[in-house]
């Protein structure tokens, strides 16, 4: 079996693995302990921590270690709602359900919130959002990366135009990270999600960066842990996992910016010789994904069929995954219905093969000449 | 990194964490370097594998606890499921009324989130215990109003062990129609649960307190009759909307052997940790002036916490650093105000401040216990020497009727 859904979940690196292991094997001590055995987990769960920071130039003090991707975005959310009861809160059309889903979960609280949509290619649409509106909007949530598309959002732009308004701004970068280049500081947002199991972590850990301009009400309240954000006894060997994989980041864009994209690139290629439509095509994308479809196939055969030539591929993210429904995502850019239905996407990862590719192609060929045939034959 | 067992004491704090059971290592694995999937991929095997998996475990967590796996929520941790639980059940149930019930002694995740219901417009009562730490039936019933709406008590206690009557507060709660959370964190493994009988709505469980993983718990949620919860956590949808966010496959899954572990050796390991318990009570309180917290009888028997009077708390835990031991729940002991728990019992001050912890578990040899006992004896002994109180008790003075001069 091939695995080209990378953007769903990594494997772990044997690096990572092997710096877990002292803490899976023979854990011993909670971190909150006086004792030496908690004296011992605090430290690594520390040096984890200015590891993780160093791989999105924060300062450790701004990380807050969390359980997962949606567990940050919920806190965020959660937090800013209870910190700031005048809160108008805005999202793309595009983000994970993780940011939507609590947004619109607070609406029956009494805050509002306003959707923003995204153009043709999947970039964000300031410019849509009418004066009145703009003056409302105080929290403002972009996924830096979509997880679909791979669409890089303008970042900088979008913050500028956030200061300008006096926009608080929180970036989803769980896709982003390992891929492009982050820089917290530089970037200058008040609020980032970053995740361990899609950089070659373990699952079970992810963190929120947080500036110290913001007061964030905690979300899971106990013994205090992480400043009182996150309560609850540390994972300790995933954040040492987490931690681990950090290190690795800057080498990882590398390699899916060289090689990876490479690859990517002779896929799309034949993809659009075979009459794939590739989306987001026209804009900056990350370089190890690709989304596309096939006018007259369908989707979920193709997907099948591939799975049975042992290929491992997705149909739009994993959280939706059994839900049929077509790409929210790729509705938000206007593609049609039927089209989005049958939409698949390829995610590469750091140690993907160039052979592989190529003999993933050989079967892609053979399977959607034999499907538009069927197609063809039941016209 | 290593870690230097040698110089590492001898480990006696298995209510703050247990270790991993090298069993629940194992098993875990597999499931970080090969199938690493994530559960809620449909389209291929890497993300069937995983979700098979996570399905396994939840069966072995239900069976422990004789649940439906359909009842088994995933969460992070115990702190998770108790502020899922009783934000969530109090959230959704908030038409019948916003008063909560919990005891005084339970632990900061369950106390904290029902301040925070507090803060949103809810009544709380806060029962004391009683001295030996148990629940008085009678106050538990009397403290129920018509807008009661939810009860959180916890089954085993984390500082004192002791173990709650659970069946006649979740009969109560059912009569007056209260939703009925339990915090059993400190209690798989340890005493049997029986949620086919007993009348409980919602139950928290943590994974590390039972030789399992960090990071990993889960919330039991009755479907019969069925309990409704609002989520905490919104996104994917995971875990039937309860609960989204991606499933850590490999923490599942040392978390449903680290149960089917317990489940199979609870008789067993309960009746050596018992004996063990009783040697080191029975060595321990040859110490004079020595006090045990809590109910002796109804007691896990992981668990004894002694104060000995006479001897400062922070110059004995320093004194006594051949062994790991808790004074205080480790969550708040890197402060130094005495334990909430002992204090509600109505201990004083100076006892709270000099109890100690010590918990015991499956690793736990009968060397460890003599050891122990051999080195509280002499450090409490050399600790009393140098004590100008315990002179002017052993000359019969009575120290509560002492005037002290002021500086």
């Amino acid at each position: 079996m091939v695995y080209f859904d990378h953007n769903a979940t990594t494997s772990i690196h044997p690096e990572v693995l092997d710096s877990m292991m002292p803490f899976l094997a023979s854990q011993q001590g909670n971190p909150s302990s006086s004792h030496s055995f908690g004296k011992y987990v605090l430290t690594a769960i520390e040096e984890a921590r200015e590891k993780v920071a160093s791989s999105v130039n924060a300062h450790p003090s701004q990380v807050i270690f969390t359980s997962s991707g949606t567990e940050s975005n919920n806190t965020i959310i959660n937090g800013i709602a209870g910190s700031y009861p005048e809160s108008h809160f805005a999202f793309s059309s595009i983000e994970h359900p993780c940011i939507s889903e609590p947004i619109k979960s607070i609406n029956a609280m009494g805050f509002e919130n306003t959707l923003i949509p995204v153009d043709s290619k999947g970039l964000l649409n300031l410019s849509a959002i009418s004066k009145h509106k703009q003056k409302k909007i105080t929290f403002l949530s972009v996924m830096m990366a979509n997880n679909e598309t791979g669409v890089i959002q303008d970042m900088p732009s979008i913050v500028k135009w956030a200061k300008e308004q006096n926009i608080k701004i929180h970036t989803d970068a769980v896709q982003a990270l390992g891929k492009i280049d982050i820089d917290f500081e530089a970037l200058d947002v008040d609020a980032m999600t970053i995740s361990s199991h899609k950089i070659y972590g373990p699952q079970g850990a992810a963190a929120l960066i947080l500036n110290k301009k913001i007061d964030l009400k905690p979300h899971m309240m106990g013994g205090g842990q992480e400043k009182g954000l996150r309560s609850g006894t540390e994972n300790i060997a995933a954040i040492v996992g987490f931690g681990k994989a950090c290190e690795r980041v800057q080498k990882n864009i590398v390699i899916i910016n060289s090689e990876i994209k490479k690859y990517r690139f002779l896929l799309e290629k034949e993809l659009k010789k075979l009459g794939a439509v590739i989306f987001a095509n026209e804009v900056e994308r990350l370089g190890n994904t690709t989304f596309f479809a096939f006018n007259n196939i369908d989707g979920s055969t193709l997907l099948t069929a591939l799975d049975r030539k042992g290929y491992a591929i997705a149909s739009g993210s994993a959280c939706s995954s059994n839900s049929g429904e077509p790409s929210h995502v790729l509705l938000a850019m206007g593609v049609n219905q039927e089209l989005a239905q049958g939409a698949l996407r390829v995610s590469l990862g750091i140690n993907t093969k160039e052979n592989e590719v190529k003999e993933f192609l050989q079967s892609l060929k053979i399977e959607v000449n034999r499907l538009k045939q069927l197609t063809a034959m039941a016209a | 990194m290593k870690i230097e067992t040698e110089a590492m004491p001898i480990y006696m704090d298995y209510s703050a964490t247990t270790p991993v059971d090298p069993r629940v290592a194992e098993k875990m694995i597999p499931f970080i370097t090969e199938s690493y999937g994530n559960p809620a991929s449909r389209s291929h095997p890497y993300g069937w594998t995983a979700e098979k998996a996570v399905e396994e475990a939840r069966k072995e967590v239900a069976k422990l606890v004789n649940a439906d796996p359909r009842e088994i929520i995933w969460t992070s941790g115990a702190t998770e499921s108790n502020n899922l639980a009783i934000k969530g059940a109090s959230n959704f149930y908030s038409s019948k009324g916003k008063h909560i019930i919990s005891l005084a002694t339970e632990h900061k995740a369950v106390i904290d989130a029902v301040r925070e219901m507090e803060r949103l417009g809810y009544e709380t009562t806060l029962l004391e215990p009683e001295p030996d730490g148990l629940i008085d039936i009678k106050k538990f019933k009397d403290a129920i109003r018509p807008d009661t709406v939810l009860a959180s008590i916890m089954m085993v206690n984390n500082e004192i062990g002791v173990i709650q009557d659970i069946t006649a507060l979740g009969n109560i709660c059912r009569e007056e129609k209260v939703i009925f959370h339990v915090d059993a964190a400190q209690a798989t493994g340890k005493v049997e649960i029986d949620l086919s009988k007993l009348p409980v709505d919602l139950m928290s469980f943590s994974a590390h307190k039972t030789y399992g993983p960090k990071g990993v718990g889960a919330l039991y949620v009755r479907r019969k009759p069925r309990i409704r919860i609002e989520a905490q956590m919104h996104g994917g949808g995971h875990e039937r909307g309860m609960r989204s966010g991606t499933l850590a496959t490999h923490q599942i899954v040392g978390m449903g052997e680290a149960f089917r572990i317990a489940g199979e050796e609870m008789e067993m390991e309960n009746a050596r940790i018992k004996k063990l318990q009783a040697r080191l009570l029975s060595g321990l309180t040859e110490i004079d002036e020595t006090y045990v917290n809590g109910d002796l009888v109804k007691r896990v028997p992981h668990n004894l916490n002694i104060s000995f009077n006479y001897v400062e708390g922070e110059s004995l835990i320093m004194a006594i650093k051949g062994i790991a031991v808790s004074s205080g729940s480790a969550c708040t002991s890197a402060s130094l105000e005495p334990s909430y728990v002992l204090r509600a019992l109505g201990r004083s001050d100076e006892l709270a401040h000099s109890s100690i912890r010590f918990s015991i578990g499956r690793f736990t040899k009968e060397s460890d216990i003599e050891y122990t006992i051999k080195l509280l004896k002499e450090k409490i002994g050399k600790l009393r020497d140098l004590s100008p109180l315990w002179e002017m008790f052993q000359d019969g003075v009575d120290l509560e009727k002492v005037e002290w001069a002021e500086h």
